[in-house]
């Protein structure tokens, strides 16, 4: 490139040449990295194309404007540092974008996203566009609130350790009055369940109002803790059409001594960041549904991955949030799940492509997320649930407790006792994964509830192909 | 009643070598063990008396064994929990924590419902047992 005034000559001039491409610049501490898989417009070069989300991701527009000049212009320019083609997919591309800290307002999702996922996901020199990864820099970590409660605190509140916790969404989703919704409820939580759930789209509906809803459920969480002397809970789901209304339904449920409240992603970011701000307020577990997630996470090569919320959901802050279940009816690629997990729950996350984990996370204090395993699961599968997810989780069987054919109650019990036969065993140091089978086929001898359990969904599987896979495969290292 | 609190109460009570192996596992994590006990089972108490200290050096699960039976022998009517402490970042909280001792006789709770504004209902859970003082809840 030659002189300034050549360089803002009126016209257009390739992205990579307005400076939104880089091949030597190195990240600084404090940048935003992004990690997009870019798919060009055939002829389009890949370099050219990573310039152009660089570019559309941050200050530029199709032609040269000389209002730029105004500006320090350099320090704002998103820069595309690296473009490595993925393995195994022709004609896709991952770009490494950085991002300078001051290109964002702090604490707000709603502006980070607005850049990085705005216009630049419709530019047609793209056929598609992915974010998979992001580096959040600690500087802008700590501008965060995070989870209002986290894994650790939640625990303690409920003096629950050592274990999984149990929950299951009330089933049928739509359609039961308040009255018999609560008694959905009380079964489920006496029987060993330490959650129930309201479902994403249970809000105020003609067959169930709110606080009808609130009052029932509350009755049967209180007689449930009185019937064990566990403290129980369920998630009072505050989704409306207004923050006014769901601040409304937070504060009746607070009222009412819910420990927990829930919203759905659909409420947006925005939202999502005020309920956390109200539940760290108001001392309340705040569980999120990720209803609508799939529409743009699910497919590779456009969209946003869903390791990406996560991490979006952890700064915005919520304590509990669905992450996949592996083994059950929802799409999670074991590798990509495991990433998913880290995000939610590690300190420190380090980069494992082979997960797809791009880059090493710092997450500079900021509390935890309960991972919630949910869809299609039930006792028999304990093994694999506790091998693949590990102990800080909630494992939700909803048609799992309340299909089980002697009652809500007992499907409770069968998979409490499954869990913690479960957790006894592989503290003893038994091979769960390989003996898990004759683990809960031992305390089904004593456990009638687990054995009716066993022998109605024993051969329920959900063997599918996964869509949302990682693109680096393990390579088998000599013994 | 059984009082489901910890990590095992659903599983029949644990044979004095089946919770020597678990407190193995939490020492094999680096975690510290301490005995705890109480007279007052409410779901909410959280500070139950301690035992004295986590014992922090301990490397073998047979001592902290001993600790549980002298516990048990002082305290046969009492509620028991071994607690497992993990002090790494990060978690700095109990990792593990199950019940080794109960009351013959579990009378359980009742639910007071105290009827206020509207359809409202206040509700307090309460220990039968902590009726009477302590020390003499489960004679």
């Amino acid at each position: 490139m030659g002189s300034q005034a050549e360089r803002y000559k009126s016209g257009v001039l390739p992205y990579a040449q307005m400076g939104y491409w880089d091949a030597d610049y190195e990240p600084k501490q404090t940048d935003i990295i992004a990690l997009f898989r870019i798919t060009p417009q055939d002829g389009v070069d890949p370099i050219e194309a990573a310039a152009a989300v660089a570019g559309e991701s941050s200050t530029a527009t199709w032609t040269v404007v000389w209002t730029d000049r105004l500006t320090a212009c350099d320090n704002y320019r998103a820069k595309a540092y690296r473009v490595d083609p993925v393995p195994g997919a022709p004609g896709q591309y991952f770009s490494y974008i950085a991002y300078d800290l001051d290109l964002f307002e702090e604490g707000s999702i709603a502006n980070l996203t607005a850049s990085i996922i705005g216009n630049v996901f419709g530019f047609k020199p793209l056929k598609a566009l992915r974010l998979e990864d992001m580096r959040i820099p600690v500087a802008y970590l700590k501008t965060f609130q995070g989870p209002p409660t986290g894994i650790v605190v939640e625990r303690e509140r409920l003096d629950k350790f050592g274990r999984p916790l149990l929950g299951a969404t009330t089933k049928p989703k739509l359609g039961l009055s308040s009255k018999n919704y609560g008694r959905v409820v009380y079964e489920a939580l006496k029987g060993g369940l330490d959650f129930v759930k309201d479902d994403e789209n249970i809000n105020s509906q003609p067959f169930m109002h709110w606080r009808d809803r609130f009052l029932y459920c509350m009755e049967a969480v209180n007689k449930a803790a009185a019937a064990t002397g566990e403290v129980k809970g369920h998630y009072l789901n505050v989704t409306a059409a207004t923050m006014e209304d769901m601040y409304e339904r937070a504060d009746f449920a607070k009222e009412l001594g819910s420990c927990i409240v829930m919203i759905d992603l659909v409420i947006g970011y925005t939202a999502i960041q005020s309920m956390a701000k109200w539940a760290r307020r108001n001392d309340m577990v705040l569980h999120l549904h990720r209803a609508g997630h799939g529409t743009y996470t699910r497919q590779k090569t456009h969209g946003v991955s869903f390791r990406v919320i996560a991490k979006w959901m952890r700064m915005a802050g919520v304590d509990h949030i669905h992450a996949g279940t592996i083994v059950g009816k929802l799409e999670g690629d074991p590798n990509v799940i495991k990433g998913i997990y880290s995000i939610c729950r590690d300190s420190f996350t380090k980069k494992n492509p082979e997960q797809g984990v791009f880059f090493d996370q710092d997450w500079a204090g900021l509390r935890k997320v309960m991972p919630v395993a949910s869809g299609g699961i039930h006792a028999g599968q304990m093994h694999q649930l506790i091998t693949y997810l590990g102990e800080d989780v909630i494992l939700q069987f909803g048609g799992g407790t309340i299909g089980h054919p002697q009652g809500i109650q007992a499907g409770a019990t069968a998979n409490r006792v499954a869990l913690e036969v479960m957790i006894k065993a592989r503290n003893e140091g038994r091979d769960i994964w390989n003996e898990g089978p004759q683990i809960l086929a031992a305390a089904a001898r004593w456990c009638s509830p687990l054995r009716a359990a066993l022998d109605t969904w024993k051969d329920v599987t959900f063997n599918y192909q996964s869509t949302d896979t990682a693109d680096f495969v393990p390579t088998a290292t000599p013994a | 009643m059984r009082i489901t609190q910890g990590t095992f109460s659903f599983l029949p009570d644990l044979t004095n070598s089946e919770i020597t192996a678990q407190i193995q596992y939490a020492l094999d994590q680096g975690w510290a063990i301490g005995v705890e006990f109480t007279d007052d089972p409410h779901p909410r108490n959280f500070y139950w008396d301690l035992w004295g200290n986590p014992m922090f050096d301990l490397k073998d699960a047979a001592g902290a064994l001993t600790e549980v039976t002298a516990c048990r022998r002082a305290h046969p009517q009492y509620y028991i929990r071994v607690n497992a402490f993990d002090a790494t970042r990060g978690f700095e909280t109990t990792r593990l924590s199950f019940i080794v001792n109960r009351p013959t006789n579990e009378p359980g709770f009742q639910l007071k419902r105290t009827e206020v504004g509207g359809r409202q209902i206040q509700y307090t859970i309460e220990s039968y047992a902590t009726e009477a003082p302590e020390g003499r809840r489960y004679e």
